[in-house]
């Protein structure tokens, strides 16, 4: 079996995001790049299965040539190969999908795990693109998982509104959805890293994949929400302050 | 294509999700810039009943889609296939939905099968020029951008809870119960487990109290506890809080966790890391306790206090549940 693992290179969290003079994108310049935080459980939840399923874990990232870092550290956890599609403009979900979906398609992957949604765009939508264009169905959303005995399908957890886990039995090919909590992601070894120069990285271009098809929302602005005004900031006798918070709350904005 | 615009509505126990009542009534107010005629409709059994209460907030057309392989549980490839088939018979200009835990599953997959783009958690609309601008938080919600789908339908999901609900008028709906052919689905829901105890979902509550590693252990969780019973709000964490284990990464606030939007917010012993500030600055009034005046969460507070958490919060909440049972 092959298992697919779909990552992309965001800012790490603790970028401040600063927009480029036109408002149509973001300063790179300060940027320190990574795995988006959620791809790292989906390249744990591939790798755990690698040996059970005798698979071969296929990891693929639509992005630019520096994407490639993002790659080799999957490679460096212990994937076995990696696919970048290069894009030369940026594309919407939809393209993104479509050009990931024709990739894994021709790679013969049965099962796909991608982070639950990327920190930069928060969009959450490209697995369940990749997923319809291959027809195959989806669980957006997973923070347990474990295949059947007989390797025929997988049990999902699915988190709901309101506390609400929803228990989800799929066949395979499937895509899944992966989630904080799914488990830990492991970090790459040192004889991980080595190897990882020396394991397959193809490129393929998007406009090959996508044959035509192009994207459906256009980004036309980027701003910056208001800052907050500074509040008040006290301190002193406990009884003091807490009841000058009460007062506040109810008093003022009314809350209590 | 027509000039509809579809409300996608979700109910829940048979009653619309009052976030589905809003973008209705935003709909209707949008409609006449648009040009358009607005339509509510949910996916799913027993909602026909339920949606006869978009008619005072100005729409009098609504059909409940039904299928064979529909439940009254979710299921993501039944719901997907009744919504694009009734989508695909009716060709509206615009499809408007709220991206709920189960909204942000699916649309993506409906807009897919009608071949257009499809916009996630938007927190405002507007018309431009004949089309929908959707403005999104990216990055956590460091950053906005304004979109538009040039595809067609023009589909926009938005996050719940952010329109207001105007003024019932007099208006009266006319349901439609529409029976829609679907594949069998290929995902079976084996069971349904409800929380264990009472949790209020983050991205729905008026009030959070959050409590941040200065915490120091699951045990002290209780001080976080006391005060958001005494408030009638929801328990939250920080990131450091939950990856010491003190707490579930349900309760997890910020830009790996839960994007917030209460009335009231009160962090306690968080730093306020940029990560952590992302995922709750839109809350209308924030509190912060801390020990460390220099902490950058008093930078976004509204009301600070500079002290010892464990001496604070029980007055505290001493304080606040006199006030609330007087």
């Amino acid at each position: 079996m092959k298992i697919g693992v779909l990552v992309k290179q965001v800012p790490d969290t603790a970028t401040k995001i600063v927009l480029t003079a036109n408002g149509r994108g973001i300063e790179e310049g300060n940027v320190k790049w990574v795995m988006n935080p959620y791809d790292e459980y989906a390249v744990e939840a591939a790798l755990r299965l690698q040996g059970p399923l005798s698979a071969e874990v296929v990891v693929f990232s639509l992005g630019p040539a520096r994407a490639v870092e993002t790659l080799r550290m999957a490679l460096a956890m212990g994937c076995d190969r990696a696919v970048r599609i290069h894009a030369e403009t940026p594309l919407d979900a939809f393209a993104t999908g479509n050009a990931l979906a024709v990739a894994i398609a021709a790679s013969g992957c049965e099962l796909v795990f991608g982070g639950k949604q990327a920190v930069d765009d928060d969009a959450g939508q490209v697995l369940q693109i990749v997923a319809e264009v291959l027809h195959w169905p989806v669980v957006s959303v997973a923070n347990q998982l474990h295949v059947h005995a007989g390797n025929d399908g997988i049990t999902v957890h699915r988190p709901a509104a309101g506390g609400v886990t929803e228990v989800v039995e799929l066949g395979f090919p499937a895509v899944i959805g992966c989630d904080k909590g799914l488990n830990t992601p492991r970090y790459p070894s040192l004889p991980g890293i080595m190897k990882a120069k020396q394991k397959p990285l193809t490129e393929q271009q998007s406009r090959d994949l996508l044959g035509g098809v192009s994207p459906h929302v256009v980004l036309q602005q980027f701003s910056l929400p208001p800052d907050r005004p500074a509040g008040r900031k006290i301190t002193g006798d406990p009884e003091n302050v807490a009841q000058q918070l009460v007062d506040w709350l109810h008093n003022e904005i009314k809350v209590i | 294509m027509g000039n509809d615009i579809v409300v996608v509505c979700e109910g829940d126990a048979g009653r619309l999700k009052k976030y589905s009542l809003e973008l209705v009534a935003k709909a209707a107010e949008m409609a006449t810039a648009l040009d358009a005629t607005v339509r509510a409709v949910a996916v799913g059994k027993g909602l026909a009943e339920a949606l006869q209460v978009v008619g005072p907030y100005g729409v009098t057309r609504a059909t409940a889609i039904d299928a064979p392989g529909l439940t009254g549980h979710y299921n993501s490839d039944a719901a997907t296939a009744a919504l694009s088939t009734w989508l695909q018979q009716v060709q509206p200009m615009a499809v408007l939905s709220s991206t709920s835990a189960h909204g942000r599953d699916y649309l993506p997959r409906v807009a897919t099968r009608l071949k257009t783009g499809f916009i996630s958690d938007a927190i405002a609309l507007t018309v431009t020029d004949g089309r929908l601008v959707a403005r999104r938080p990216i990055y956590a919600g460091k950053a906005l951008v304004d979109c538009v789908v040039t595809g067609s339908p023009q589909m926009i999901g938005i996050r719940p809870n952010v329109f207001g609900l105007p003024a019932a008028t007099g208006g009266v709906a006319t349901v439609e119960t529409v029976t829609v052919e679907i594949a069998p689905p290929r995902e079976t829901i084996r069971e349904v487990v409800a929380a264990a105890q009472r949790v209020v979902d983050l991205t729905e509550a008026e009030i959070i109290v959050s409590g941040g590693r200065a915490m120091g252990s699951s045990d002290n969780f209780r001080y976080i506890r006391d005060l958001a019973d005494a408030l009638g709000g929801t328990v939250g964490a920080s990131r450091a809080a939950v990856d010491a284990g003190y707490i579930p990464h349900a309760h997890q606030v910020g830009q790996t966790g839960k994007t917030v939007n209460p009335t009231l917010y009160v962090a306690c012993g968080i730093s306020g890391a940029i990560q952590h500030l992302a995922g709750m600055r839109t809350a209308r009034h924030i509190v912060a306790i801390n020990k460390d005046a220099d902490a950058p969460i008093f930078a976004r507070a509204d009301f600070g206090i500079v002290g010892d958490l464990f001496t604070i919060l029980p007055i505290l909440t001493e304080k606040i549940r006199k006030v609330r049972s007087a």
